[in-house]
């Protein structure tokens, strides 16, 4: 025990040159923009650089609070956010507690497998397939809903249908890949607790109930706590790529908007100040669901 | 054991069908645009292509391998993957051991430092204008190298090296008079396949699929990843016949436009995806892993 602290203790510089890489490319391109955050609180101006430009404290920040799409802006990135996390977080462990429940080792494994493969195709071959599926008149599903008596409906053309096909489709993409560190947690479950269920005359749905679910509720409430704290971090990249004229209205998130506002129109520092907005409202998020699960239960980030 | 109770066979009759008709939701989407992109246009338009391809036809393909294009892209993502894959590998596998040692000094700084970053960052503007700054504009660096550092990753190959390599063999070989560079070259590397492959996959996919960061740091057509074209072929082509309509061409020829469009999209979704899901059953074993480690940690 005391050689193991004493070898501890012995400092082992050499170690350094391995980080070095690693610390080089934090500081340039993890703590450089968190510098530039900075133009957030003052008018940015090329020539007098990030240290150079005026202070203007929070005039970019109000302005963005008092601009009259804010409101949707906000409601539009919480609505695709809760919207997502109500039916994107309950799934993938209802697929890992019945995939766990499969008898047939062949057939588990290829469910699983099968169940990875949406996952590795790119946003952009997501929605160009969503684009090919629901395109009026040729999208298969069109061809369903005209062939039951439906209407032939343009779905990219249509506000109210953006987000269900967004959710939906974001289901579909990362379920089986969100699945996995749940069925990680219940092949940790000790068998034997199985063995003396069985004794005392449970069946295999009373096993999944009490037994089950159980054991999985710390990894539940930490993904949820994760979850949650990035509510406000709507992607970009899917919204802008499903955006169309017709749809902006309801497709136009915050992520977005900053990237219209500051590269599309230059608004340098009124985009940034758009961005801390967001952080700042994820953290107080993160902050309080983290307090409320102490309160409630014993599981926390921190 | 002896002799299932009837209940239990019931759950499992409708475990297996709820499970089948899961993966048959998840599954049957990838398999239409496979076999829509060897059928007959006007057969896959008119919704007859459903379960087995209709009407043999390659044209799209055909079409496809003649666009110069997207062979430049193809060749750009190829790179993109190798050298980013490379980098990121390097950086995460040399930072992550030295990090799992507890002999470094100010350890628990470094690891705040890192953690930090991972809820708050610059975002997009401070970050455009820093590569800006630094004249990366239209290169594959301004890609690379903002994202070559994966903290959580990172964090994966520390947990992989605490948890998985005894600490005998290292201090083993530190005792003959080994460094720590050398040790972790010739003695720990060698016996951990395991993260590599894992980080390997990891960077592999986000780099192949990546969109955004190509988007705004290269604007010059030579320069474009496979994900660019194609968002211009299954995004925006739609637009482009849209155009052509607007200004009062004769139908027939917008109907020819159309049906060579939704043509080469379903090709262009096939040769874009056909390399990583060839890839990642192989590797399958390794990122559960990865992501177990990965969670224990996190």
């Amino acid at each position: 025990m005391k050689t193991n602290k004493s070898a501890k203790l012995t400092r082992a510089w050499d170690l350094y040159i391995l980080l070095i890489p690693a610390l080089i490319l934090l500081i340039v391109f993890s703590y450089g923009p968190l510098y530039g955050l900075l133009i957030a609180f003052k008018d940015y101006s090329v020539t007098r650089g990030i240290w150079g430009s005026k202070w203007v404290g929070l005039k970019h920040i109000l302005r963005f609070v008092e601009s009259y799409n804010f409101f949707n802006l906000l409601r539009n990135t919480l609505t695709l956010s809760l919207y997502s996390l109500l039916a994107g977080f309950p799934i993938p462990i209802i697929l890992a507690l019945l995939i766990n429940k499969l008898n047939f080792r062949k057939y588990k494994s290829f469910v699983q497998t099968a169940s990875y493969a949406p996952h590795f195709i790119s946003t952009v071959v997501l929605v160009g397939m969503l684009r090919i599926f629901f395109f009026p008149g040729t999208g298969l599903v069109n061809h369903v809903m005209t062939f039951f008596g439906g209407p032939d409906f343009d779905f990219f053309g249509s506000a109210d249908a953006f987000k269900h096909l967004y959710v939906l489709s974001d289901v579909w993409k990362t379920m089986g890949w969100g699945s996995i560190i749940y069925i990680a947690a219940l092949s940790g479950i000790d068998p034997s607790l199985y063995e003396s269920a069985r004794c005392d005359g449970a069946n295999k749905f009373h096993m999944l109930i009490h037994i089950d679910i159980p054991s999985i509720v710390p990894t539940i409430v930490t993904l949820l706590i994760l979850n949650v704290g990035s509510l406000m971090n709507v992607g970009y990249e899917k919204a802008f790529l499903m955006q169309t004229p017709l749809n902006t209205e309801a497709s136009e998130i915050i992520s977005t908007y900053v990237y219209k506002v500051g590269l599309q129109d230059a608004q340098y520092s009124f985009s940034t100040a758009v961005n801390v907005f967001n952080s700042a409202v994820n953290c107080l998020l993160l902050v309080a669901v983290n307090r409320f699960a102490k309160k409630v239960g014993e599981t926390s980030l921190w | 054991m002896a002799g299932k109770k009837s209940e239990d066979i019931s759950f499992d009759v409708v475990n297996v069908t709820v499970v089948s008709l899961l993966i048959l939701m998840i599954l049957y989407p990838l398999y239409w645009v496979l076999i829509a992109s060897i059928s007959e246009p006007n057969a896959v338009n008119s919704g007859n292509v459903l379960v087995w391809p209709v009407g043999f036809s390659l044209s799209g393909y055909q079409k496809l391998a003649a666009t110069p294009s997207i062979w430049r892209a193809y060749r750009n993502t190829v790179v993109f993957a190798v050298v980013g894959t490379a980098l990121n590998l390097f950086v995460t596998i040399c930072g992550g051991y030295a990090l799992s040692r507890p002999q470094l000094p100010f350890r628990g700084l470094i690891m705040k430092f890192l953690i930090f970053t991972m809820f708050f960052n610059g975002g997009l503007i401070p970050t455009y204008l820093l590569v800006k700054n630094l004249n990366l504009l239209n290169t594959m660096w301004a890609v690379l190298l903002p994202t070559t550092l994966s903290v959580y990753n990172m964090t994966v190959a520390r947990a992989f090296f605490q948890s998985s390599v005894p600490d005998g063999i290292i201090e083993a070989a530190n005792i003959d008079g080994c460094g720590n560079i050398r040790t972790f070259f010739s003695i720990v590397l060698p016996v951990s396949p395991a993260i590599v492959s894992v980080l390997v996959l990891f960077h592999v996919v986000f780099r192949w699929n990546e969109f955004f960061a190509a988007m705004i740091y290269i604007t010059k057509p030579e320069g474009f990843p496979l994900q660019l074209v194609l968002r211009e072929v299954l995004v925006s082509s739609q637009a482009a016949a849209q155009n052509l309509a607007g200004s009062g061409g004769d139908s027939k020829a917008i109907m020819e436009i159309q049906r060579q469009a939704q043509l080469i999209k379903y090709a262009a979704i096939v040769i874009s995806t056909i390399p990583m899901m060839v890839i990642y059953p192989f590797m399958q074993k390794y990122f559960v892993k990865g992501i177990m480690v990965g969670a224990l940690k996190g």
